[in-house]
C-alpha cells in the first residue's frame, strides 16, 4: 500500500471540474484509490462521493493506493495533484 | 409600471417581452416491474443516449461560451457515468423491483438533496446539476424530448430556475435576459450569462402573470421593470446604446498598444484617488497611473497619516500595477480641499493661498514623512513622484534637497528603495513661462489643466455666473500647453496632461500633433481615447 498527503491549492476546492479530472485519472489504474479528508473517505473513482466530501482550498487530503500498479499510480497521481489540484 | 428588485449577475440592460418559462415537470410514477435485468438494460440505453446528448451540447457550448464554461457539460456526462449515480439506480431497481424512471428520479432527488445541504455555496449550487442530469435521463426513458423552444421573438426569460443545459440549448439570437427566483451568483447559469453578456437577475419574486408583458432588466440597478412608461423606456434605450458602444470599445481595444498610425507611442495612464480605484484601471487596461492623488490618505484620516500607513497604500498600488508606472502626486490640500487637523487659517483667496507644495515646503516634517513612505514603496514597483503648484526653480531645488536628505536617511538605515522619476505639475502660468528652466531640473512635466485654466483666464470655476465666458478650449491655454511640450522636449523630458482637458476627446488629435507624450485620464476614458490615438496619423 502506498500513501501520500497533499494540500489542495485550487481556489474553490475539489469542486466538479477538478473532481472530474481526479476521477478520470484514478480510473486509469487497477489499484483501489481512496481519498480521505476531515475524517471521511471515499473511492477516488466516485465523482459525486468525492464532491460530497466538500474539500476546500487549504485542506489536507490523504490518498491511499492499493493494488498491482500502486507504485506507478502513486508517482503519477502525485504529479497530477501537484499540477491540477 | 412596477419595479421589482433582484440580485444582479451581469450588468447590462435588456428591453423586451417576457416569456414565462416553465418546465414540464411530469410526475414520475412508481411502477413494479418483473425483470430487473431488462429494466437495467433500459436504463443503460437511456443513459448512453443522455451522454451522447451532453457531448453534443458540450461541443456546441465550446463554440458559444468557450471551453472553460462548457466544461460543466463534460462534468454532467461524467456524473451520469459516475459509479455513485449508477450504483444507486441499480440498487433501487434490483432490490425494489421498480421502473427505471422511478429509480433515476429517487437517486437524483437524494443526491441533489445531499448537495443542497452542504455548507459551501459552490457545492450547494451543484444540486441543480444533479437534478438536471436525472431529468434528462427520465425524459429519454419517457420518450419525451426536452423542449427548449422559446418562439421566434427575442424574449426575457423568466423562470423558477434554469439548468445550464437549458440555458445553452436556447437560441442565443432570441435571448435578451434571464430572471429567476432561484440560482446563485455562483451557479453555472450565472457564469454562462456573464460569458454571453446577458443581463441576468436572480432572487426575483417572479409571477406567471408577467408572461407576454414588456419589461426592462436593469442589471446595474438590479431591477426588473414591468410595463415601463415611455420616459423610462427612452432612458433605458439610451443607456443600452451607451453600454453597447463601450463594450465594443472594450472588446476591440483591450490589450492593444496606444500608438498612432505613424508609430508615435502615447503613455495612456489613469488618474486615481485611492487604492480602491486600481481594479478599475486594470479593467480598463491602463498602461500605468499618471496621477495618484495622495490627499485621500489625509482626508480620510483623523490625524496625520503615519509613514507606515502611507507606505502600505503606495506599496499596494505599486504592487498591483505590477511594474507599470505609478506617479504619485504629493499632498495637494488647501483651497477647496480642507483637512481639520492641519488647522489652516481661513483665507480671502484660498485658490491662490497657502496650499499644496507651499504647505509642504513650510512644514517639512509632513513632507518628509510622505517622501520617506514614497521612496520605501519604490522598492516594490515603478514609482514616479510629482509636486503640485510649482511657480519657481527655487522651489524645485528645495524639494530636491529634501529628497536627497530623505534618501540619505534611508541609506543610513539600510532601507531599500528603487529609482524614482521626479516631475512637477505645470498648473500655474508662471511655471509655463519658465518651463524651459524647470525642464533642466526634473524628469517630466504633467500639465494640470484645471488650475492652469483657472489661473490663466482669471475665472473662478466655482462661480456659475462666469460659466458663459469660461472656455475650456481657450487659445491661451492651448498655446501654453504647446509651449510646455516644446520646452520639455528641448531638454529631453516627457510631457503629459493629467487635467480634465486630457480626457477631452475633441482635443486628443490636437494634443498628439503638439507632441504630447502622456495623457492621464479617469479609468473609464482610457479606451475611448485609445480608439482616437490609434486612428490618428
Amino acid at each position: 500500500m502506498k500513501e501520500f498527503k497533499y494540500t489542495i491549492k485550487d481556489e474553490v476546492g475539489l469542486h466538479a471540474r477538478p473532481a472530474g479530472l481526479l476521477v478520470k485519472e484514478a480510473k486509469k489504474y487497477s489499484s483501489k484509490i481512496t481519498i480521505c479528508a476531515n475524517g471521511k473517505c471515499s473511492e477516488a473513482t466516485k465523482l459525486m462521493a468525492v464532491m460530497a466530501m466538500g474539500i476546500k482550498q487549504g485542506q489536507e487530503v490523504t490518498v491511499t493506493i492499493e493494488g498491482e500498479d500502486e507504485a506507478v499510480a502513486e508517482q503519477e497521481l502525485k504529479e497530477f495533484f501537484m499540477s491540477s489540484l | 409600471m412596477e419595479k421589482i428588485n433582484g440580485k444582479s449577475i451581469f450588468n447590462g440592460i435588456a428591453i423586451g417581452k417576457i416569456l414565462f418559462y416553465s418546465k414540464d415537470a411530469g410526475q414520475v410514477k412508481r411502477v413494479k416491474i418483473t425483470d430487473p435485468r431488462a429494466e437495467m438494460e433500459r436504463y443503460n440505453k437511456a443513459k448512453e443516449k443522455a451522454v451522447e446528448e451532453l457531448n453534443a451540447i458540450y461541443a456546441r457550448a465550446v463554440k458559444e461560451v468557450g471551453e472553460l464554461n462548457a466544461r460543466v457539460f463534460e462534468v454532467h456526462a461524467m456524473m451520469l457515468e459516475d459509479d455513485t449515480f449508477h450504483d444507486s439506480i441499480q440498487n433501487i431497481i434490483e432490490t425494489q423491483h421498480v421502473n427505471a424512471e422511478y429509480a433515476v428520479a429517487t437517486t437524483g432527488d437524494n443526491l441533489s438533496a445531499m448537495f443542497a445541504e452542504m455548507e459551501d455555496e459552490y457545492f450547494r449550487a451543484r444540486a441543480i446539476d444533479v437534478k438536471d442530469i436525472a431529468e434528462r435521463v427520465i425524459s429519454i426513458l419517457l420518450g419525451k424530448s426536452r423542449s427548449n423552444d422559446i418562439g421566434n421573438e427575442p424574449v426575457i426569460i423568466v423562470a423558477e430556475d434554469l439548468a445550464p443545459s437549458e440555458t445553452v440549448q436556447m437560441d442565443k439570437e432570441k435571448l435578451l435576459a434571464f430572471v429567476t427566483r432561484l440560482g446563485s451568483a455562483n451557479s453555472h447559469t450565472a457564469i454562462l450569462a456573464r460569458t454571453m453578456n446577458l443581463p441576468a437577475l436572480v432572487g426575483v419574486d417572479i409571477r406567471e402573470e408577467w408572461n407576454g408583458k414588456t419589461a426592462v432588466v436593469d442589471g446595474s440597478a438590479g431591477e426588473l421593470i414591468i410595463e415601463p412608461d415611455e420616459a423610462t423606456l427612452a432612458e433605458m434605450r439610451e443607456r443600452q446604446e451607451e453600454i453597447a458602444r463601450n463594450r465594443e470599445l472594450l472588446e476591440n481595444l483591450k490589450g492593444k498598444e496606444d500608438i498612432t498610425r505613424s508609430g508615435k507611442k502615447i503613455k495612456l495612464y489613469a488618474n486615481i484617488g485611492g487604492t480602491g480605484d486600481v481594479a478599475n484601471v486594470i479593467k480598463n487596461d491602463g498602461a500605468g497611473i499618471g496621477l495618484f492623488r495622495s490627499e485621500f490618505l489625509y482626508l480620510e484620516s483623523g490625524d496625520y497619516p503615519s509613514e507606515n500607513d502611507q507606505f502600505q497604500a503606495y506599496r499596494t498600488v505599486a504592487e498591483n500595477m505590477a511594474g507599470k508606472k505609478v506617479i504619485i502626486r504629493t499632498l495637494d490640500i488647501g483651497a477647496d480641499k480642507q483637512v481639520d487637523y492641519f488647522r489652516l487659517e481661513k483665507e480671502e483667496n484660498p485658490a491662490m493661498g497657502y496650499r499644496a507644495i507651499r504647505i509642504c515646503l513650510d512644514r517639512t516634517d509632513i513632507f518628509k514623512t510622505q517622501l520617506r513612505a514614497l521612496y520605501r514603496a519604490s522598492a516594490y514597483g515603478s514609482i514616479g513622484i510629482m509636486f503640485p503648484m510649482i511657480i519657481s526653480v527655487e522651489e524645485v531645488r528645495q524639494i530636491k534637497t529634501i529628497v536627497e536628505e530623505v534618501k540619505k536617511e534611508l541609506d543610513e538605515q539600510q532601507i531599500q528603495y528603487g529609482s524614482v522619476e521626479l516631475g512637477i505639475m505645470i498648473e500655474t502660468p508662471a511655471a509655463v513661462m519658465i518651463s524651459d528652466l524647470l525642464a533642466e531640473e526634473v524628469d517630466f512635466f504633467s500639465i494640470g489643466t484645471n488650475d492652469l485654466t483657472q489661473y490663466t483666464l482669471a475665472i473662478d470655476r466655482q462661480n456659475s455666473r462666469l460659466d458663459h465666458i469660461y472656455d475650456a478650449h481657450h487659445e491661451a491655454v492651448l498655446r501654453m500647453i504647446r509651449m510646455v511640450v516644446e520646452n520639455g522636449h528641448k531638454h529631453n523630458i516627457w510631457v503629459g496632461i493629467c487635467g480634465e482637458l486630457g480626457a477631452d476627446l475633441s482635443l486628443t488629435r490636437e494634443f498628439i500633433r503638439m507632441g504630447i507624450d502622456e495623457l492621464s485620464v479617469s479609468p473609464g476614458a482610457i479606451l475611448p481615447i485609445r480608439k482616437i490615438i490609434r486612428e490618428t496619423e
